[in-house]
């Protein structure tokens, strides 16, 4: 029971906020903006921090979910469940199909993970660097993909289904039943249990086979196991946060799961300190909104004229890269190492406790 | 084929016989057919030059390498082709070459985890009892992280963490590398006192002074291949052993 008290509590205070500053659109639109990378730096900390692989295509599992949950809300975009509130029914619909977003990126994470978790070191690099381009490539072709899906008897929904996620162009008309709550809601989801995981026996069992995978395997810990587990979770998560950010942009293209997308997460856990859920957030939250600070500034000195704050995703990258650089230098651990912000709290608890 | 036998091994209930044991690694043999057997309650050492195999014969009993050819059982089921964690289950704890402790966690964590396939709760208390009156230091320090321990503190942690599995068979490998003398000794004296109640004991040393000197038989491995085999007081008075391990 008491689990679900801080849960009852957060879905309170997200709604009480939705209801106080959801119709600010440009709100909204920063914060899910916001939540949106907190749920991928997050999600990518857990393989990549806590259990210590090296996966740098979450960008390719982001854009599973964004187009299984974006497509699935498309084809229902007319349903409505009549006995409920229109607005209840759609984020019940949102959350169906960020569900079915998710669960298909859990799924290609484990067809990913399980072959080459197995093997040690830099495969799972090459292999999710590999995946996420391969993604990318299939749907900006998606359209022979679908007809040749469509042509295996028994995969024809499949087909169609595929079929609508337009190539290159993208798909666009995709119900914005994305809310504030729903994205945070998700974010709280997420950070609980990452803070539950590295608590938990699960969690020391990750961090044993960061430290050193053979003598995990030694004490009897099945790490290919454990570590594909993980992986699933961590894919899951990105394609919960690909679901959500399909449903508040105006459209969703290949353009928005490249490689760089991919480095943009793993720039935010590096920089916050792998391994630290907090540092995550903190860097998610940071480099989310310096381009967007940097975009209304240049906006205000260029007077209106938006050219020169189009400039700002032409430098955004080489000015991650800089801060990433200045980091490593002075903080080579990231800014909060593998520290917690709650730790600090409870590590006081059971030192009163035992006194 | 077993190699020459200097003096008569004392009869005891089999625990664990490595059969024919082939390793390599690419085009190194590692391995050529290793036979070696531990017993009941036994000490049994495994003692040679840098890259005889010993390290490599532990890995295979563990499941940490795969051999390419041979056999090893344990209380009579075959060990072969299950992973080093399903090991583990079986009751065999191998405490690594270099001590493999994990330096960003707590000395009780190293603990837990040494503990970690097993459902008996109180038992595990106790157990870490017994480990902290074995090694009093380790108490001292359960909250520090076991990469700031010394050397000698690390090995005591290695040790402490493969007996928390309770196991029946202890495979340790090396556990006077890069030691002090007084550590080791006392190292050596604690795993005399583990055995004399009752735990055997897979022994690989460099040290083959010390480790013939606790050991009831020992084996000598040269370039994958077993040489000679003996009680360890008979090794010890051997002409052969003498010059070539003990530096006389
Ligand atoms: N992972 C590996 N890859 C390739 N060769 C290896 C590997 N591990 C061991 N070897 C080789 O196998 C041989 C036996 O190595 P092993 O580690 O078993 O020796 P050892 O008796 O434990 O030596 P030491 O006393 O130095 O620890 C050596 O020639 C070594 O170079
Ligand atoms: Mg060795």
């Amino acid at each position: 029971m008491k689990s679900f008290l801080p849960v009852v509590a957060a879905t309170v205070v997200l709604a009480v906020l939705q209801l106080l500053l959801g119709t600010s659109e440009y709100f909204v639109y920063l914060t899910s903006l916001v939540g949106v990378n907190v749920v991928l730096a997050v999600s990518l900390n857990i393989i990549n921090g806590m259990t210590g692989q090296f996966s740098i295509g979450h960008a390719g599992f982001m854009a599973v979910g964004a187009y299984v949950a974006g497509t699935t809300s498309l084809i229902l975009k007319d349903d409505q469940l009549s006995f409920l509130p229109p607005a209840v029914s759609d984020q019940l619909f949102l959350l169906l199909a960020l569900l079915l977003g998710g669960g298909t990126a859990g799924l290609f994470g484990f067809l990913v993970g399980l072959p080459s978790l197995r093997l040690r070191g830099d495969y799972l690099a090459i292999v999710t660097l590999g995946f996420g381009e391969i993604i990318r490539v299939v749907i900006q072709n998606s359209d022979g993909l679908s007809k040749s899906l469509g042509a295996v008897p028994g995969l024809s929904l499949v087909g169609s289904f595929v079929g609508k996620f337009g190539g290159a162009l993208g798909v666009s008309g995709v119900p914005q039943r994305s809310t504030f709550f729903m994205v945070w809601f998700w974010v709280f989801v997420l950070v609980l249990l990452a803070r539950r995981l590295a608590d938990s026996s699960h969690g020391r069992w990750l961090k044993a086979i960061r430290e050193d995978e053979v003598a995990a395997e030694a004490m009897g810990v099945d790490t290919t196991s454990y570590k594909v587990r993980a992986f699933v979770v961590s894919s899951f998560f990105a394609g919960i946060a690909g679901g959500l950010f399909a449903h508040f942009v105006p459209i969703i293209n290949p353009g928005s799961f490249t490689f760089v997308k991919s480095m943009e997460v793993v720039v935010m856990i590096v920089a916050g300190g792998l391994g630290s859920t907090t540092g995550a957030i903190v860097a998610a939250v940071f480099l989310t909104l310096l381009p967007e600070g940097l975009r209304s500034l240049f906006l205000q000195l260029g007077g209106g004229d938006a050219s020169l704050a189009q400039k700002v995703d032409q430098v955004r990258m080489p000015i991650y890269g800089v801060l990433l650089v200045l980091i490593m230098l002075t903080r080579s651990q990231g800014l909060f190492g593998t520290h917690e912000a709650w730790d600090l709290w409870k590590r006081r608890k059971p030192a009163e406790a035992k006194a | 084929m077993s190699p020459e036998a200097l003096g008569k091994r004392p009869p005891r209930e089999g625990l664990l016989e490595v059969d024919d044991l082939f390793v390599s690694y690419g085009p190194i043999a590692a391995l050529k057919g290793v036979t070696l057997s531990v017993g009941q309650g036994e000490v049994v050492a495994l003692i040679g030059a840098n890259g005889a195999g010993k390290t490599s014969t532990l890995r295979a009993v563990s499941g940490l390498v795969k051999p390419a050819k041979g056999a090893v059982r344990f209380k009579g089921q075959a060990l072969t082709g299950l992973k080093a964690n399903q090991v583990v289950a079986k009751g065999l704890a191998h405490a690594p070459e270099g001590r493999g402790i994990f330096p960003n966690l707590t000395v009780q964590e190293n603990l837990d985890l040494g503990a970690w396939l097993r459902k008996d709760g109180d038992a595990i208390a106790g157990d870490l009892e017994k480990c902290f009156s074995l090694f009093p230091r380790l108490k001292e320090r359960r909250a520090q992280l076991a990469g700031t321990l010394s050397g000698g503190e690390q090995q005591m942690l290695a040790i402490s963490r493969a007996l928390m599995s309770r196991p029946t068979l202890l495979l340790l490998d090396e556990p006077s590398l890069g030691l002090a003398p007084q550590v080791t000794q006392t190292i050596f004296r604690i795993l005399k006192d583990v055995n004399a109640q009752g735990m055997s004991i897979l022994l690989v040393e460099q040290n083959a002074h010390l480790a013939l000197g606790l050991a009831h038989w020992a084996y000598v491995l040269e370039t994958g291949t077993l040489v000679l085999q003996g009680t360890g007081q008979e090794l010890l008075a051997s002409e052969a052993i003498r010059k070539a391990y003990l530096g006389e």
